[in-house]
């Protein structure tokens, strides 16, 4: 039982996606400007991410694997996130109206984050079963979003802030994005968690 | 390198079909009535009912926010296929949005037409072509009367021309004795 729980805690603190295995920087960079966009995304990501994650594991468990075939992993795992992506806005569209109005824009970026894809990848990679996947889904997402919080959080005080003119803009968000990165390292001491 | 082929031939086959099927089985509709709304009302995109164009106030009417005797341009008779479309009772148009007028259609007196393109930007149907300092006029068959343009104009070259009845134009009067009982309309 614990085990599942490190599996949690070091996807969103210990590796978090963006900071420490710096994926999704795409999102990260262009929806932090606002808070209320940055949680929208992560919340849509959540979603995502979960979902492909562990469908991922099961066409990799079920198709890939029995025929020797994990060459074709980024492939089906591409073909299969983007479906999911498109089915989950259809379904999301008929059934619940507001949560569409809510997650609508982001739901067809995300099909493109890296971090949807990298996820399932590192699945495949740890060796992880299908509970493991879910929750290492699960976690790096709730990472992601945590990242993305704090981020636009930050942002929307530098626009605010004196900041000398030629780190103003995306600069001093670059720079910021780096401290934080470091900052994050400090959580490797929680070393048992990897 | 067949299997390959094969599993990828049959997740694509798989996906398409959960997605085609549920294109079809969680289509979202538009709400009905305010397409039949927008149908009755004239399409001037005039804003006299007080929102922006003619979808605008069919919205507001099937959300009950507006009431059906703002459009100036329908008439009497559209309030009364409004009237009958949400089994409300006919009202007389309301004096503040307007009155009714004879169909007209704007006109460019071209010989006074500085060529300022403050109309063309007024327009809503888009139906007055011209540029910058050329002479601008209107594309009558397009033009919807609704007078958007006669406030813009520097120096008053736009007037209002009724549009005559002719053969291809004239259509069936509204009745003036009404074809169901007084009771039933008044119910």
């Amino acid at each position: 039982m614990s085990s599942y729980l490190f599996v949690v805690i070091g996807a969103v603190l210990v590796n978090n996606v963006v900071f420490i295995r710096i994926l999704g920087l795409c999102p990260f960079m262009g929806v932090s400007k606002k808070l209320e966009t940055a949680v929208g995304m992560g919340v849509a990501t959540t979603f995502v991410l979960t979902l492909g994650a562990g469908t991922s594991y099961l066409i990799d468990h079920y198709l890939l694997a029995p025929y020797d075939l994990g060459y074709l992993r980024t492939l089906a795992f591409i073909v299969v996130i983007a479906a999911i992506v498109q089915f989950t806005e259809l379904v999301i569209q008929k059934t619940s109206p507001v949560l569409h109005q809510v997650l609508g824009i982001y739901l067809p970026l995300i099909t493109t984050n890296c971090a949807v894809l990298g996820v399932p990848l590192l699945n495949v990679g740890l060796g992880h079963d299908l509970l493991q996947s879910l929750l290492f889904g699960f976690g790096s997402s709730l990472g992601f979003t945590l990242a993305l919080v704090l981020f636009a959080g930050i942002r929307e005080r530098l626009d605010g802030a004196d900041v000398p003119l030629p780190f103003k803009g995306t600069a001093i968000a670059m720079i910021t994005a780096g401290f934080m990165s470091l900052a994050f390292m400090g959580f490797a001491g929680l070393d048992r968690f990897h | 390198m067949l299997t390959a082929l094969l599993i990828m031939a049959g997740i694509a086959v798989v996906l398409g079909a959960v997605l085609g099927y549920a294109a079809i089985r969680f289509k979202v509709e538009g709400d009905p009535l305010v397409e039949k709304i927008d149908a009755i009302l004239p399409q001037t995109q005039c804003g006299q009912c007080g929102y922006p164009g003619c979808k605008p106030y069919a919205q507001a009417i099937a959300n009950g926010e507006a009431d059906i005797n703002q459009c100036p341009p329908g008439g009497e008779e559209g309030i009364r296929k409004l009237a009958d479309l949400l089994g409300r009772e006919f009202k007389s148009l309301s004096e503040e949005h307007g009155v009714e007028k004879p169909k007209s259609a704007a006109f460019i007196d071209e010989h006074t037409c500085i060529g300022c393109t403050l109309c063309i930007q007024a327009c809503p149907v888009d139906a007055i072509v011209g540029a910058a300092k050329q002479m601008h006029t209107v594309v009558a068959p397009l033009c919807t009367g609704c007078e958007l343009c006669l406030a813009p104009c520097p120096v008053d070259c736009i007037t209002m021309v009724p549009v005559g009845e002719t053969v291809s134009t004239w259509k069936w009067r509204y009745p003036v004795i009404g074809i169901r009982p007084e009771t039933r309309r008044a119910a």
